[in-house]
């Protein structure tokens, strides 16, 4: 970190006073700055960038060799692909040759120094270096971005640099750290190459351009392979910007060569430096320029981290290598090429610690409108004072561009996550209710917008004014109240919905169905007895389950669940069961007549539990032994909704069923299925048709369940094909969840079964929902993904919608926006509760508008928008052919970042790639996105996987899809060394980045995703560990594929376990371990999480997708 | 002459179970047809024969494959050759190897003349278990349900271990009950508005699978049906506890039923999943389907009434009008059921109880065609229905009850005669052969019927022709005979043969008039002739009906009458005849040619009974028996008439659905003043309690249970024996007869001396 904090001090300073303000951005403190302000406002943490695009050209450039590398990879550029991705870290050490661009830059700083030092490291891999160098840049500017404005106050230039790297939030403190730690760290890294390169790099850039492009053309500039000489070329990705994809930059590097003779010998001073990364994170980007030195020595460590074997060596060969002409071993192309440095490049893990140093400690209070909230993996809490916490409604944007043609010069998508049922963490409270009485909710006359306090009371109190369309309404009498001076209603306080951001209205029976209040959910148990399911021993482990699970449906508070409970079984015909509570025995009542679905009865069907306790428990009892000795394989499955909306419809209640289904239903049925399950389809035209369902019963099926607000809880238990695309439709639709455990074995899977089934049970839940977002004039939802069904433009219907689940929402223009007012959006949830009281949750968020677009760059949240594409995209995989997705992914994220380069950053080479810094991780989220199983699935993929995983995405919010695209990856032996409790330190444990490199064979390992769980564990790690955690003497004695760590009585062992139950209880679904051992068959499956490597299905890693990027944002601009 | 012609017509009807209208036969087509009552018989085929025991083996045939005539009394036999000649074809035949020991002085049984009858026993081919279909209505008042689950517990108790049973219930739903479970009671439940085919029933059932083996199987390995067969339909024995505790547990149809609406019934459903599930487990079994309703079908195929309420169920008004919106439907709806059943030889019982009509008209041909019971009463909880309900189980002498299952019956005649049809509980098995008419009298076509379900009183109408040519006489002495092969499942499970084979002889109209006339038996034709009008009503309108009827009255007498033409007074007929006019007076005033004042589903529970009783039973049917008791001397029947009714007179009447007791005004008002209770008038205690007890006689033997009616002078019950009195004295002629006794009945329907003053006129009138 500290490096990049110097260095972009330095390119602060180059910018001079720009910098200043991108520093102060956050904390509008750049104002002080003067008229650099605006500017940095625009880019905030891409003010680092550009900074460090324009200045850090060095540290950049040291990023683009490592980017170089991966294009090469893939393209020509091979060379430095291979090269890149080991040197990156020597690369590092290359900063000297940068010293000269640093001084540039940092002068004020020791910037020369430092950025030198980064430069420096990537010069050694040449070309590569200086990618790495400006990714690392790129990285940095992030850091700064927030450290900029405390500096930009405080500290003035210099300092404002230095804290950006270290400590954002507080500028104070940052200042020091640049100084204290980061600055050697940061120095050690990148920066120096970057510079270097960026010098060197800008013009090569320009001139080469074309490289630029990657593969293709790179080709021309085989010469540049040469390039790792050209290292300077590379540095054109300037740290602030993030932009170190420049690969091709690289080949401009060549040109550099000069700075590569030096980075050679920098490479050993780099690799220390990576260490620090490592530690740190952002290791290099601390490391500014004093420091640098001591850091190097470091670095050695480093170089053992990447740890796995195998890696190590490569990676070492590069740094040495590059040096060292070419070394034998390596292709002619790697040995040459140099790669960015991984760690100069805008590293998530630094950014995530940042963000939760600077924001965890201060509630985040909404009453400011326009506020960015913290990032989703920082635990903070909220303070409601008019807007809706961030839990509820997180923005890609909080500050919208007024005009339609802004919005489309930018192309950052305007979206909402809303998740209206959130649950909050035990210190908020829950909306209040206000109950309104009779009259019901005060809404406005025109559009219908609930009353929010920016409501505008007009004439004394008489009259309110909308604020989302203006009209003038009359306050009924009952509801009248005087103004203040400030024309405030004198009850603003006592009133939920005139002060707070969200809270619920008491719904009259005007909101009602068919105009009656509504009876109390139902929940009914819908299990598949064929074979399959009764061999598993899956039916009788859930018979036993749900006997006691009943006893804990959702209460809301009441002393008894007011829930009913109705059982069904089903093979290829339905069971019905009546446990009605004056019979001595269950009754069980068969339909075969599957293709005309009714419910068989009324009475005695939904129950209350504890009334018709022993009725059930006898059922529950007899299930398993009734169907003990069935040969009935077949099964049916649209029926089996159908009955359970049946049942509900009769009952004329809403609810939720819970399916429990092991097979493709082949029985002859309505939605009878066929196999059709077909790898080859991959990549071509018709590979849509996978994630399509097979038949429109399913579509219809949906629509009449949405009707009766009917929920389909899916639980899948399938050996093999059974077309979760198709199964799937009706939960999606329903607001529902699917779970799907392959190949359950109740030995292995009755945990996970188990506790995702209690939660799924146990879980709030709104049912029969009406979702509609109102939005001032001037902006629009026009676009919505999620679970549910709509049958019209601008309304939401979820038959279910629980706490789990979001809903994303598109926004686009249809008038000017006004600055002055700002964007409302009001999210308006009617729904029945789990008691059966109807409801209406309501929400505001009010936006920032902006007429610049640095405006719209400063305050945007990647995470959000990784939340957004990604579901975009999935949507798309369903009619266009997958690449034309991927290729829009791309595309778009190449012109937001164009069109910000173009108008927001301070002109500088075309060869750096500058990144926002609030957007200086979309690259390597977006290349997660592009790289998942559902865009671009690997061999052991499957169908159904991939199905799954799309429809899972769907409903996930923001912290969800952050952590399942860019999964975080623990060292644990650390853990053993940290004072805190594992439960108190998961949030705070500091995590390293998703890529082999980081690992070491010393270490062990957690990687989860919110879906998977994985322990990896080193071939070197201590026996005195492995004892401790599995009990065995040394590795080799180690289970591979063990799914539960024994339970030990040693601090380690307890620790252990107690992180993995603590971040199971952070996930809506339980999480598998997976024990996996390095160099083991296993680990195969795992390294497809390690996200910034290049993938076995041929995604790109970090670097080379950076490049990538790069390229096509040099496209775009030239 | 006479007393010997009655004492050979009750001879063989013991014997034989056989009443013909001719016991002499015409000896050619025109006479016959001249002689306007045509040759016909009435034919109980399982007529109680305590002194009849079944020879155990099979009966041999005539080898000639269009005869397959079985050997009887009339055969020729060379006991030399060992040789028999069929006497319907003539055809020479071996006797069987078994025969050899056959000699004139060693015969076997069927070969003797008192052996006209004879019943032979089948001990191969499968036993039979016998099979009970519970299907019962759920859609009934508490106590209603309550009364019939307890009559369907005790029928369980009534049934031999080894039957099989099943139960299907219905409201809105159709539940089929699976038997073999234990634990949980498990049910497969049908929609009740869907109409299935058989092959969906079964696969939705689950029998198609295992079905193919044990269908292909069944007549080889029957012994397997219990156990391999289907869970819907188990040995008693087995699962009676469970049957009980089922039963016990059976709830009211659970769906809510808004005011002003009916139930939703779906008997329709039910019943074609109860043939359904019949025929494809036990195809060709006897089989009893009992269907216990409380309403009418209000859903679904087979719906008769909408669920409305205020639309009321059709009555002969509106059907005449042609506004029964539904029966033509359902009627199409329960033939077809009526027929697969039949086909499969499984018959079908309604037991239909409620206050307003059930929809028998529609369904009436599922009992018709099956040979199954129509009950038809007020409630369950009533002695009527429970009573008729035990009755239905109870045994004969042997102890096997007193039903069989799944018959057919064969007619074969010879050479002079065909057979134009058959009216009674019956489906034709179209079986043409050379002994088929092409005119067709009722069920025709055929010379075999399949009869589902029959007992001992169970009475075919069966109708010849002559077919001799009026030129070419038959041979002075000989005789035409007439064979009647009943085969069917004895409830003992087996298999049985009943062969009966008549011969009458053949006289010559011209030259035997006079014998003609003394062989006729009026009783029979007067039943047979009903049993035509009858079958013709189903289908024609009333009026042409009575007009057919009368014709035939008047060719008859015009026939056989001894008149003078053109005057009136002269006119006589002979004994043999003189009832006949009464009868048939009695006939066109009866509920099964009369529509007024009964509801359709009356009129077919009328006209059910009166296809299938004996003759006794039939008679009793067309014309009450009156019996009055008094002091004046012994019980005695007394005239049908309005003079019948005195105020000292306590009368009994038996219609056979009702038995009426009426104390005439006197004797009611000695009741009221206590007189029996008296010591001193113990005589009138005796008096009172005669009737009743005579009453409970009827009552006990009868089935269906008849509607006993307790009523006295001016009582409003009354009604029942004034509207089928004789009106000899109505309110136009009661001052002119100016009698001492008699009660005016008020009608202005003719009484039978006006009917027989304008016979006498029309007979002896040369217009027609």
């Amino acid at each position: 970190m500290p490096t990049w904090q110097k260095e972009w001090p330095r390119l602060e300073r180059g910018g001079g006073t720009s910098w200043g303000d991108t520093t102060a951005p956050t904390t509008q403190i750049g104002t002080g700055s003067g008229a650099w302000e605006p500017k940095t406002l625009g880019t905030k943490a891409n003010l680092d960038l550009e900074p460090g695009m324009s200045r850090a050209p060095p540290s950049s450039g040291a990023p683009p060799t490592s980017t170089a590398q991966a294009s090469c990879g893939q393209a020509g550029y091979g060379q430095f692909g291979q090269g890149d991705i080991q040197n990156g870290p020597s690369s590092s050490t290359v900063p000297t040759p940068r010293l000269p661009g640093s001084q540039p830059f940092g002068s004020p700083l020791a910037p020369a120094v430092s950025q030198p030092a980064v430069l420096q490291p990537y010069g050694p891999p040449p070309t590569s270096a200086q990618v790495t160098a400006q990714l690392a840049g790129m990285q940095i500017s992030g850091a700064m971005a927030p450290a900029p404005p405390p500096s930009g106050l405080g500290y003035g230039p210099p300092t404002s640099l230095a804290s950006a790297s270290g400590s954002f939030p507080n500028s104070g403190p940052y200042g020091s750290y640049p100084q204290g730690q980061a600055p050697p760290i940061s120095q050690t890294q990148g920066h120096p190459g970057v510079q270097p390169p960026q010098r060197s790099a800008p013009p090569l850039a320009s001139s080469f351009k074309p490289p630029a492009s990657g593969g293709p053309r790179m080709p021309s500039m085989t010469g540049p392979l040469p390039p790792g000489q050209g290292f300077g070329g590379v540095p054109i990705s300037h740290p602030n910007h993030v932009s170190s994809p420049l690969p091709q930059a690289l080949p401009p590097g060549t040109q550099m060569t000069g700075p590569q003779g030096p980075l050679p010998p920098m490479h050993s001073p780099q690799q220390p430096g990576y260490q620090l990364q490592q530690n740190g994170s952002f290791g290099p980007g601390r490391g500014p320029q004093p420091n640098y030195g001591s850091p190097y020595p470091g670095a050695p460590t480093f170089g053992s981290q990447p740890g796995p074997p195998q890696p190590l060596p490569p990676k070492r060969l590069d740094p040495d290598a590059i040096p060292s002409p070419q070394l034998n071993e390596l292709p002619p192309q790697q040995k040459t090429r140099h790669r960015i440095d991984p760690d100069a490049i805008p590293s998530p893990i630094q950014v995530i610690e940042d963000d939760r140093n600077n924001r965890a400690s201060e509630p985040f209070v909404t009453g400011i409108r326009g506020q960015v909230p913290p990032l989703v993996t920082t635990n903070f809490l909220v303070k409601d004072q008019g807007n809706a916490s961030p839990r509820y409604i997180r923005c890609t944007s909080y500050n919208i561009p007024c005009t339609s043609d802004m919005a489309k010069q930018a192309q950052v998508p305007l979206a909402a996550v809303i998740k209206p049922l959130a649950r909050l963490p035990q210190e908020e409270a829950s909306p209040y209710v206000v109950d309104h009485g009779e009259s019901g909710p005060l809404r406005c006359n025109r559009c219908k917008a609930y009353m929010c306090p920016f409501m505008q009371f007009i004439e004394g109190g008489r009259r309110f004014q909308c604020c989302f369309c203006s009209c003038i309404n009359d306050v009924p009498p009952q509801y009248f109240q005087h103004l203040d001076h400030t024309g405030r209603r004198v009850d603003a306080y006592d009133r939920p919905e005139l002060s707070l951001g969200s809270y619920e209205f008491l719904a009259t029976v005007d909101y009602c169905k068919n105009n009656k209040l509504p009876s109390p959910p139902a929940f009914i148990f819908m299990i598949d007895v064929s074979y399959n399911a009764i061999r598993t021993g899956l039916v009788r482990l859930l018979c036993e389950e749900l006997k006691s699970l009943l006893d804990y449906l959702p209460r809301e508070g009441a002393e008894e669940s007011a829930i009913h409970v109705g059982f069904v079984t089903y093979n290829k015909v339905l069971h019905f069961y009546n446990v009605k509570s004056s019979l001595a025995q269950p009754q069980m009542m068969v339909v075969s007549d599957v293709a005309d679905m009714f419910v068989p009865l009324l009475d005695g069907f939904l129950v209350n539990v504890s009334e018709s306790r022993a009725v059930i428990t006898s059922l529950l009892d007899q299930i398993p032994e009734i169907f003990a000795d069935t040969r009935e394989t077949e099964t049916v499955f649209a029926p089996v909704i159908q009955a359970g909306m049946e049942a509900l419809k009769a009952a004329e209640c809403a609810g939720k069923l819970f399916l429990f289904h092991t097979s493709l239903p082949i029985a002859e049925a309505p939605g009878k299925l066929k196999n059709r399950d077909d790898r080859k389809l991959i990549n071509t035209d018709k590979e849509k048709t996978l994630f399509q369902p097979q038949t429109g019963v399913y579509q219809t099926l949906a629509k009449e369940c949405v009707a009766q607000g009917c929920c389909v809880d899916l639980f899948l238990f399938p050996n093999q094909y059974v077309d979760v695309a198709t199964l799937s439709l009706v939960p999606q639709l329903t607001g529902g969840s699917v779970y799907k455990y392959a190949c359950f074995q109740v030995e292995n899977d009755q945990e996970r079964f188990l506790s995702d089934l209690r939660r799924d049970v146990q879980k709030v839940v709104g049912f029969d929902a009406v979702m509609r977002v109102r939005t001032s004039t001037g902006i629009r939802a026009i676009d919505f993904f999620g679970g549910f069904y709509m049958s019209n433009t601008t309304d939401v219907e979820l038959a279910g919608l629980d706490g789990d689940k979001t809903v994303t929402v598109e926004f686009k223009h249809d008038d000017r926006l006004n600055e002055e007012s700002g964007a409302l959006l009001q999210c308006a949830l009617l729904y029945t509760s789990c008691a059966g009281q109807r409801r209406l949750r309501i929400h505001n968020l009010a936006l920032n508008c902006c007429t610049q677009l640095a405006d719209l760059y400063r305050n945007c949240e990647t995470d959000t928008l990784i939340n957004y594409m990604a579901k975009f995209a999935y949507r798309g995989v369903l009619n266009s052919p997958i690449k034309t997705v991927r290729d829009t992914l791309i595309t778009q994220c190449a012109q937001i970042l164009a069109c910000y380069r173009k108008n927001c950053a301070s002109p500088s080479s075309a060869g750096q790639l500058i990144l926002p810094e609030c957007m200086k991780l979309l690259p390597v989220y977006l290349n997660c996105v592009l790289k998942s199983d559902v865009l671009q699935p690997g061999a052991e993929v499957t169908t159904d996987d991939r199905a799954y995983v799309r429809q899972l995405v769907t409903s996930m919010d923001v912290a969800e899809t952050n952590v399942f695209f860019y999964p975080r990856l623990l060292p644990l032996v650390r853990l053993r060394i940290g004072t805190k409790s594992p439960i108190e330190s998961t949030t705070e444990l500091p995590a390293v980045r998703a890529s082999e490199e980081r690992l070491s064979s010393g270490d062990i390992y957690l990687l989860e995703n919110g879906l998977n769980l994985f322990l990896w564990v080193g071939a070197s790690v201590q026996q005195g560990v492995v004892q401790s955690l599995f009990s065995v003497a040394s590795f080799s004695q180690i289970t591979s594929g063990l799914s539960v760590l024994p339970v030990l009585d040693n601090p380690l062992s307890k620790k252990v376990r107690g992180l993995i139950d603590s971040l199971r209880a952070q996930r809506a679904r339980y999480m598998k371990l997976i024990v996996v051992k390095q160099e083991d068959k296993l680990e195969m499956l795992f390294k497809n999480f390690l996200v910034e490597d290049k993938s076995l299905s041929g995604g790109e890693s970090y670097v080379d997708f950076l490049c990538h990027m790069h390229k096509e944002i040099r496209q775009l601009l030239s | 002459m006479m007393a010997t012609y009655l004492e050979f017509i009750q001879q063989n009807e013991e014997r034989d179970g056989v009443r013909f209208s001719w016991n002499l036969w015409p000896s050619s087509r025109l006479e016959a047809t001249r002689m306007v009552v045509p040759l016909a018989c009435l034919l109980t085929p399982l007529k109680d024969r305590p002194d009849l025991p079944p020879v155990q083996y099979e009966p041999v045939f005539c080898s000639r494959p269009t005869c397959k005539a079985v050997l009887n009394p009339l055969c020729q036999v060379d006991y030399q050759a060992k040789l028999w000649a069929c006497n319907f074809c003539f055809q020479r035949n071996q006797f069987p190897p078994s025969y050899a020991g056959i000699s004139e002085v060693n015969q076997p049984a069927e070969l003797m003349p008192q052996f006209s009858t004879i019943e032979y026993v089948v001990q191969r081919g499968p036993r039979s278990p016998l099979i009970f279909l519970y299907v019962v209505d759920t859609c009934l008042e508490e106590d209603d349900l309550q009364a019939l689950k307890e009559s369907l517990q005790m029928s369980l108790s009534l049934l031999p271990l080894e039957a099989l049973v099943g139960l299907i219930t219905f409201g809105r739903m159709v539940q089929v009950h699976e038997l073999s479970c234990e634990g949980i009671s498990k049910s497969y439940v049908f929609r009740g508005t869907k109409d299935l085919t058989a092959k969906q029933i079964q696969d939705m059932l689950g029998l198609s699978k295992p079905a193919m083996p044990m269908q292909q199987t069944r007549p080889a390995q029957p012994q397997e049906h219990p156990f391999v067969s289907s869970r819907f339909l188990q040995p008693i024995h087995k699962i009676d506890m469970t049957l009980t505790d089922l039963l016990g547990e059976l709830q009211r149809d659970p769906w809510p039923v808004t005011q002003g609406k009916r139930p939703l019934r779906s008997t329709g459903v039910a019943l074609s999943i109860a043939v359904g599930l019949l025929e494809g487990t036990f195809p060709n079994t006897g089989a009893r389907i009992m269907l216990f309703t409380g309403g009418p079908p209000t859903q679904g195929p087979g719906l008769v009434v909408g669920d409305e309420l205020k639309v009321p169920i059709r009555s002969w008004h509106d059907i005449e009008k042609d506004n029964a919106r539904f029966m033509k439907k359902a009627t199409k709806h329960y033939e077809m059921l009526a027929n697969r059943a039949a086909t499969n030889g499984h018959c079908i019982d309604i037991y239909a109880c409620a206050l307003d009509q059930t929809g028998l008209l529609e369904m009436k041909c599922c009992t018709n065609l099956t040979g199954g019971h129509m009950v038809m009463g007020d409630s369950f909880n009533t002695s009527l229905f429970k009573q008729t309900f035990q009755r239905i189980f109870s045994k004969d002498f042997n102890g096997d009850f007193r039903m069989a299952f799944g018959a057919t019956l064969e007619v074969k005649t010879s050479r002079e005669l065909k057979v134009s049809g058959a009216i009674g509980p019956c489906v034709s098995l179209n079986m043409k052969g050379p002994c088929v008419s092409e005119n067709e009298l009722g069920v025709g076509g055929t010379s075999q019927w399949k009869i589902c379900g029959l007992d001992p009183t169970s009475t075919l109408g069966i109708y010849f022709e002559v077919v001799n040519q009026h030129n070419a006489p038959v041979p002075q002495g000989s005789r035409g005979a007439i064979q009647f092969v009943t085969q069917y499942q004895h409830s003992s499970t087996l298999k049985r043969i009943r062969v009966t084979t008549i011969a009458r002889n053949w006289a010559d109209v011209q030259s035997q008039l006079q014998l003609i006339e003394a062989a006729f038996d009026q009783e029979a034709a007067a039943v047979l002739m009903a049993r035509l009008g009858v079958f013709r009503a189903e289908s024609e309108e009333g009026p042409d009906v009575l007009r057919w009827l009368d014709r035939q009255l008047i060719r008859l007498c015009q026939k056989f009458g001894q008149y003078n033409k053109e005057d009136p007074t002269s006119f006589r007929l002979s004994d043999a005849f003189s009832l006949y006019p009464q009868f048939m007076f009695h006939l066109r005033r009866s509920p099964f040619l009369q529509v007024f004042n009964n509801s359709p589903d009356e009129s077919s529970y009328y006209r059910h009974h009166f296809a299938r009783q004996d003759l006794t039973q039939s008679l009793i049917m067309i014309q009450p028996i009156l019996y009055s008791y008094s002091f004046h001397g012994p019980p005695e029947p007394v005239l049908l008439d309005s003079s019948s009714i005195l105020a000292d007179r306590i009368l009994l009447m038996d219609t056979f659905f009702q038995i009426v007791i009426y104390l005439g005004e006197t004797i009611a008002q000695w009741q009221k003043a206590g007189y029996q209770d008296m010591p001193e008038y113990e005589n009138f205690k005796h008096l009172l309690q005669a009737p009743l007890d005579d009453a409970q006689e009827i009552l006990q033997a009868r089935f269906p249970m008849p509607r006993y009616v307790h009523t006295e002078h001016g009582g409003s019950q009354a009604r029942f024996l004034l509207s089928k009195v004789n009106p000899s004295q109505t309110h136009n002629n009661l001052y002119a007869w100016g009698q001492e006794t008699g009660a005016p009945i008020l009608t202005d329907d003719v009484s039978l001396q006006v009917f027989m003053d304008h016979l006498k006129k029309l007979a002896v009138s040369s217009a027609c």
